[in-house]
């Protein structure tokens, strides 16, 4: 019988299908793992709702647990659960890594334009604060688009939600 | 069939379709970006919001006949101008924000754990409708946009919602005169066009197809 740390470990092995150095464990996606008699209950939660990734992320975590012999049940769960904070510290530095200013925490309002417009982001190639704000918007709605003055390097910024 | 939520998701439907129709011809590329964007995380809210309604969002999005669609009149404009489509998602966002709030405090925890997820994401929305209002509110050709927009942003709201609205905006709220055939019961004639197009592949498919 498969276990719940067997489940959590398959679905770890699964990258996010739009920033493939972080999986979907690193990403604090899944809310939570039940294992019942053969089947297995996933519950998870979106980062952006549009978000073009969500159904090959389900359909990813179905594949993963029916290889474990189990029978998948996904949940999406679309309420305010998930938050950029859920992010793992692993997760946070894998993004850091590859170029992606991981997000600032999330605050009780909302973040507002004169935040995303403070150089207080950090480049993640060069570690400056002297970035500026280029899009709000990205190749994906979980991302923002800035420049790095110092080493005039564009990189993208996890949004905080 | 609850109208409000199926208003709301009708206009994030058909305001993300008309959104949409900028990217690849925007004036400038990030704004061909920042309206792609937007746009599909709008029919993902849509979409989300289906769900709450219906097992088969695909069937509430596209099956349905053109009178059965509860968006308002202001999301089906077709717009060319660059200065109203910002006027046009200034007013939007300002007025979308008003109704989301009110959903947060629904008594179903669906439907305010939905709506709060959706605020979060609109923040964005918000920033960049501010930002270029910041940029534009003094220009003659923007603020004749707003003007001419004003009634149908109202008209998108219920009554009891619409105060709100004028204060955030300092605008006056229109006569009823004023008001006819822009709020949502009407529908504008660039519906039928949006809805040719919009359901065009899904009509060409046998029922039951798998994509």
């Amino acid at each position: 019988m498969v276990t719940e740390q067997q489940v959590w470990a398959a679905l770890d092995e699964i990258a996010d299908p739009e920033i493939p150095v972080i999986s979907l464990v690193d990403l604090g996606v899944i809310r939570s793992v039940d294992v019942r008699e053969g089947e297995v209950r996933v519950e998870f939660t979106p980062t952006f709702l549009g978000c073009p990734a969500l159904e090959a992320m389900k359909t990813a975590m179905e594949e993963k647990v029916a290889a474990l012999g189990a029978d998948p049940d996904v949940q999406v769960i679309s309420d305010d659960s998930w938050s950029t904070d859920r992010i793992t510290p692993a997760g946070r530095e894998k993004l850091r890594k590859a170029g992606f200013a991981p997000p600032a925490p999330r605050e009780a309002s909302a973040p507002k334009l004169v935040q995303l417009q403070a150089s207080v982001f950090r480049c993640p190639y060069c570690g400056s604060t002297g970035t500026r704000l280029e899009n709000i918007f990205g190749p994906t709605p979980c991302r923002s688009l800035r420049y790095c003055e110092s080493c005039r390097q564009p990189f993208e910024q996890f949004k905080t939600i | 069939m609850n109208e409000l939520l199926l208003g709301l998701a009708d206009d994030e439907l058909v305001l993300g379709w008309r959104e949409s129709e900028w990217t690849g011809i925007a004036p400038m590329l990030e704004e061909d970006v920042a309206f792609s964007s937007i746009a599909q995380n709008e029919i993902g809210h849509a979409r989300a919001l289906y769900q709450l309604l219906t097992d088969d969002p695909d069937a509430l999005a596209f099956d349905r006949a053109l009178d059965e669609y509860r968006c308002a009149p202001f999301v089906e404009l077709h717009l060319l101008d660059w200065a109203q489509t910002i006027a046009r998602r200034w007013l939007y966002e300002t007025a979308d924000e008003i109704r989301i709030a009110a959903l947060k405090d629904d008594p179903d925890p669906a439907v305010a754990g939905l709506a709060a997820k959706i605020d979060r994401e609109e923040a964005y929305h918000r920033m960049h409708g501010e930002m270029w209002h910041a940029r534009l509110r003094d220009e003659p050709r923007f603020r004749a946009a707003v003007e001419e927009l004003w009634p149908y942003a109202v008209g998108m709201l219920p009554e009891h919602l619409r105060g709100e609205l004028a204060t955030r905006t300092a605008l006056d709220l229109p006569s009823d005169t004023v008001l006819q055939g822009k709020e949502r019961g009407s529908h504008t004639p660039g519906l039928q066009e949006l809805w040719d197009e919009m359901t065009s592949v899904r009509r060409s498919a046998p029922a039951g197809s798998q994509w």
